[in-house]
């Protein structure tokens, strides 16, 4: 029986870091899964990502449902790369990227994003965007701080049959 | 016990825990339904991986168990529209909602992941669970929800459609299966 939720690499950082790079990523699985976890220095910050080494922002957009302990709310930006946040005391991503290396159709994560953070408590769904056609080889993960020593960042692939 | 959600698995080096059941991807001409038969007994939990594209604008997705369209089914999703957010629920339907489709501008795809718990019990009613959405760069929803099939049996055929139109191609949906330790 073949393996078909596999590891695909960990980076757990040394020290502070502006970004977290996965790159050649095989493209003979059929979805990934990115886990990330961590605690920045101070507050809250989002989490962006880039597909391919695409800067062109006109190419990512998001919508957002989210709850902070007293409201739930939803917001949408286009020519924006957010696909969550981070934050400071404990935080906690899970991205999904389905069909992520097909080659015909625009390419859609699903993502759920935690800040247990004491002054910013939030849980978020995102549905994020990226408007190009090509398989992702490769994604970057930053944030508009650092990250911190510690934080966390695995990226699985699931193949189906 | 593998962790069942969005990551489905506490021991991803072990063979086995979660493993691919089957595919069905929409050729050119579309389809009206998606269906998953003889699924075997043998997992804790299944999973549905899934792209969605439907003829008609950002539908919601619909499923049926073993051929069940009695009024046995519900509903509660939160949909998030990036401005609002309503909490909805349906009750004795004949279908369970499981997630939301896109459509219009070519490449554009909605998606979902979908948990459905202890499937094969025989003493339990079954449990769904959805992670859903599809942003189409100015449009589009965060859609959670959670489903019932008020039914006991084990759950062997699992038919996905949509709740007008019809797939599109390239919509494709991943049943996989995991295991208990």
């Amino acid at each position: 029986m073949p393996i078909t939720y596999e590891p695909l690499a960990t980076t757990t950082l040394g020290s502070a870091a502006a970004s977290v790079t996965f790159s050649s990523i095989s493209g003979s699985y059929t979805d990934l899964v990115i886990v990330i976890n961590g605690a920045l220095s101070s507050g809250l910050a989002s989490l962006s990502v880039e597909y391919n080494g695409d800067t062109t922002v006109g190419n990512y957009s998001y919508t957002r449902l989210q709850g902070n302990g007293t409201s739930a709310t939803s917001a949408r930006a286009t020519s924006d790369k957010g696909i969550g946040f981070v934050a400071q005391d404990a935080c906690m991503t899970i991205i999904n990227i389905n069909n992520y290396s097909n080659s015909t159709t625009y390419k859609t994560t699903l993502t759920r994003t935690n800040s247990n953070y004491s002054s910013d408590g939030r849980t978020a769904s995102y549905v994020a965007l990226w408007q190009n056609t090509a398989a992702i080889t490769s994604i970057k993960l930053s944030a508009s701080v650092n990250f911190n020593s510690g934080f966390t960042f695995t990226i699985y692939g699931i193949k189906a049959a | 016990m593998p962790i069942l959600g969005i990551i489905a698995s506490s021991k991803f080096g072990d063979v086995g825990d979660f493993e691919s059941i089957a595919t069905v991807t929409v050729g050119s001409g579309g389809a009206s339904n998606a269906e998953f038969t003889n699924i075997p007994g043998y997992y804790e939990h299944l999973q549905i991986r899934a792209l969605t594209k439907c003829s008609n604008a950002d539908l919601t997705v619909r499923a049926q168990f073993n051929s069940d369209t009695g009024t046995n089914y519900a509903t509660h999703y939160i949909e998030a529209n990036g401005s609002t957010v309503a909490a909805g629920a349906v009750t004795s339907t004949t279908y369970v909602m499981v997630g939301i489709a896109a459509s219009g501008t070519a490449g554009q795809v909605g998606g979902f992941v979908l948990d459905v718990l202890y499937y094969s019990n025989t003493s339990k009613y079954k449990t769904t669970r959805t992670l859903s959405g599809c942003d189409n760069n100015g449009s589009g929803y965060v859609w959670p929800a959670s489903g019932l099939w008020m039914s006991t049996n084990a759950i062997t055929s699992i038919k996905i459609f949509p709740a007008s139109g019809t797939f599109q191609q390239y919509a494709s949906f991943a049943l996989y299966g995991i295991r208990s330790a």
